[in-house]
């Protein structure tokens, strides 16, 4: 059953059932689960003693860890029904609510579902779904106190899954390290930015190497840099993808103030002379990364 | 120098060979041998890059090359190009062999693409200062330059652009060109999409597959063979001052190609000729904005001059100094500057299907960014 029509006669079927039987909220309104949520949510409003917030009222007929939909939910219903014709994945939900009253401490509330609306199938950049609609109607005792529209985008998974924009940090190429750089990347670790300085000459250099150009010592030693400098150049990489990056991202080549240039990620908005200083991330124990950040003083 | 080109050769050039790179190499090789008069067994040395995956003995096998005196390979990517005939000419000239095939077969489109981030890469020391912070692609670091020469002369991204519209204005005209007939325009350049600001799309060469060789032996001997030769009037390669490979950013001046330079110096001193003399030059052209830099560094143009010198439009077929009639990179095949060679001896022989009149002298440069090469070639 995967056409259209079949679809939308189940549909039919199920919203003519109407609105289901009350469900009973597992516990009254109370204060203690009040707390909980405004604590949860950062709701610091002195006024909740006696009344819940409004937007608790869901919380009120929750099913639950182990909870399970009552046979005649009509949001089940649908959800078997799509589930079966392959429309497996929910996408996208929203709902809007409407409160009547408040709710009182120790009032017992119940909950009904009808299922309002079933449009599709629908193209999205998710795939091909529908949109489900059902209304719920919180009472107590025979007042209705909330209603609530929720909608649900319900998908066949694309043949192609779109591309995860996550970039996880510890697929970054990582830099080949030896005797001649490995200060630099200790440095790193320890939240230094070290510069290359020859033991014989004093010479700054940046990449450094084993043999001073000037003076042909090898006896490299480093200063620890302020981390200060102005942006020389920069490129905003689009394309192809970068391990371990999102795209676009921005490389700086830096102009440090003790006069040597270096080349990091630079997370900002780039243009040459811009201010910037050295921040240092931990990838894992093994390496530590130095990039660029604009500068808060500049 | 004592030798020339008497011989090119070349597969198609496309997105998908469909057949090895020991084949294109062996193809390309063949076809030289052919132009050139020449039988598998005349041949004694071989010359290739560094980066070609094609060994030596197995291109001597599939040809039938019975027996080898000289094979040598050159670094840096396509610095390489104008080099391998340098090393040729050099082993000609010594006596180290008698003719020596110089190739470069790949399938970069369908295989390894150059264009994408080449992890492996960031094992070498040098471009653990690039790699690692996210700098992994030859646009972005060609970009890195870009960006600092637009910020110094007031260069635009119109200005690079001008020079993919030229190179596939010509090949356009060129049934071997992949852009046959499809030429661009500006606004074509500025609509294509950014791959790594400031370059756009239409500022970065192709990918291609197929393969090129060019046959060296000495002037002598190129008397006997049936082509006007393309006779060596320099070549030499250039490496400068605190050289990296494409991340030459620690000098004082990121709006130069100081390798460049030392090519330019040589050329001329070597040559006896100056830029004036130039009658049609290839020069390298896998991103836009270090042709710009070329034209500075070789000297048709002062420091921060070329986008006018462009703009003039000295480079068109009937300007100054035509540019690669061919297509260039951008326009023909990007075959790792050995198709511009080929398109050289082709000015030279007065057969290419853009000709120059009278031609006596072609510039041909190799990649730039790394360290290089150059040639000058002429007529006898």
């Amino acid at each position: 059953m995967t056409d259209k029509s079949a679809i939308e006669k189940e549909a039919a079927r199920i919203a003519e059932r109407g609105e289901s039987a009350p469900r009973l909220a597992r516990d009254p309104v109370n204060l203690p689960m009040i707390n909980n949520w405004l604590e949860a949510i950062g709701d610091q409003h002195p006024g909740y003693t006696e009344v819940a917030p409004p937007a608790m009222v869901q919380v009120w007929t929750m099913g639950g860890l182990h909870g399970q939909r009552t046979s005649d939910d009509p949001l089940g219903a649908m959800m078997a029904i799509l589930d079966e014709a392959g429309f497996t994945s929910v996408v996208a939900t929203n709902s809007d609510q409407t409160y009547h009253r408040y709710l009182r401490v120790g009032e017992h509330v119940s909950v009904t579902s009808t299922l309002e609306d079933v449009t599709g199938p629908k193209k999205t950049a998710l795939g091909e779904g529908w949109f489900v609609t059902t209304r719920s109607t919180w009472y107590v005792g025979d007042e209705p106190v909330a209603e609530m529209r929720f909608r649900v985008l319900k998908c066949r998974p694309a043949e192609k899954p779109a591309p995860q924009p996550e970039a996880p940090r510890a697929q970054a190429i990582r830099p080949a390290i030896n005797r001649d750089t490995e200060y630099f990347w200790e440095g790193c670790k320890q939240g230094e930015l070290r510069i290359q300085r020859c033991g014989g000459c004093g010479l700054l250099r940046h990449p450094p190497g084993p043999m001073c150009p000037e003076c042909g010592a090898t006896k490299p030693k480093y200063l620890v840099s302020d981390g200060r400098g102005v942006v020389y150049s920069y490129v905003v990489h689009h394309h192809p993808q970068v391990p371990g990056k999102q795209t676009p991202f921005v490389v700086a080549l830096v102009e440090l103030d003790e006069g040597v240039r270096m080349l990091f990620e630079l997370d900002g908005e780039p243009s040459i002379g811009l201010p910037v200083e050295v921040v240092f991330t931990k990838i894992d124990d093994e390496l530590t990364m130095p990039s660029w950040r604009p500068r808060a003083d500049r | 120098m004592n030798a020339a080109i008497v011989g090119i050769g070349a597969t198609d050039f496309s997105k998908n060979s469909g057949r090895s790179e020991l084949q294109l190499a062996a193809e390309a090789v063949r076809a030289a041998l052919t132009d050139a008069g020449l039988e598998p067994s005349d041949v004694d040395g071989l010359v290739s890059f560094t980066m070609d995956t094609n060994a030596e003995i197995a291109v001597a096998r599939e040809l039938g090359i019975p027996e080898l005196t000289f094979f040598s390979r050159i670094h840096y990517g396509g610095g390489a190009a104008c080099a391998t005939v340098q090393q040729a000419a050099m082993a000609v000239a010594t006596g180290a062999a008698k003719v020596v095939v110089c190739y470069r077969a790949f399938n970069e489109r369908s295989g390894h693409r150059f264009g994408q981030v080449q992890t492996a890469a960031a094992a070498n020391i040098d471009n653990s200062w690039s790699y690692p912070m996210g700098l992994g692609t030859p646009a972005a670091m060609v970009a890195m330059f870009a960006r600092r020469y637009m910020h110094e002369y007031g260069a635009t991204s119109e200005d690079f652009g001008r020079i993919a519209v030229i190179d596939r204005k010509h090949a356009a005209t060129n049934p071997h060109a992949w852009f046959h007939n499809r030429p661009i325009t500006l606004d074509d350049h500025q609509a294509s999409r950014w791959i790594a600001e400031p370059l756009r799309l239409l500022d970065c060469c192709q990918e291609t597959d197929g393969g090129v060789a060019l046959v060296v032996t000495s002037a002598e001997h190129a008397r006997d063979l049936p082509n006007k030769p393309a006779h060596i009037k320099a070549a030499t390669q250039g490496s400068a001052v605190d050289q990296f490979t494409m991340t030459s950013y620690y000098r004082d001046d990121l709006t130069r190609l100081p390798e460049m330079g030392v090519v330019a110096r040589g050329l001329w001193k070597r040559s006896g000729i100056g830029p004036s003399d130039v009658d049609v030059a290839v020069l390298y052209d896998h991103f836009t904005p270090f042709v710009l830099v070329q034209l500075e560094e070789l000297g048709f143009c002062g420091r921060g001059e070329a986008r006018d010198f462009v703009a003039s439009g000295a480079l068109e077929l009937d300007g100054d100094l035509p540019l690669n009639p061919h297509g260039g990179q951008l326009g023909e095949a990007y075959l790792h500057g050995m198709n511009g060679i080929a398109e050289g001896v082709r000015q030279v022989r007065g057969t290419a299907v853009n000709q120059v009149g009278g031609v006596e002298h072609v510039l041909v440069t190799a990649g730039t960014g790394v360290p290089t090469s150059g040639l000058v070639l002429g007529q006898g």
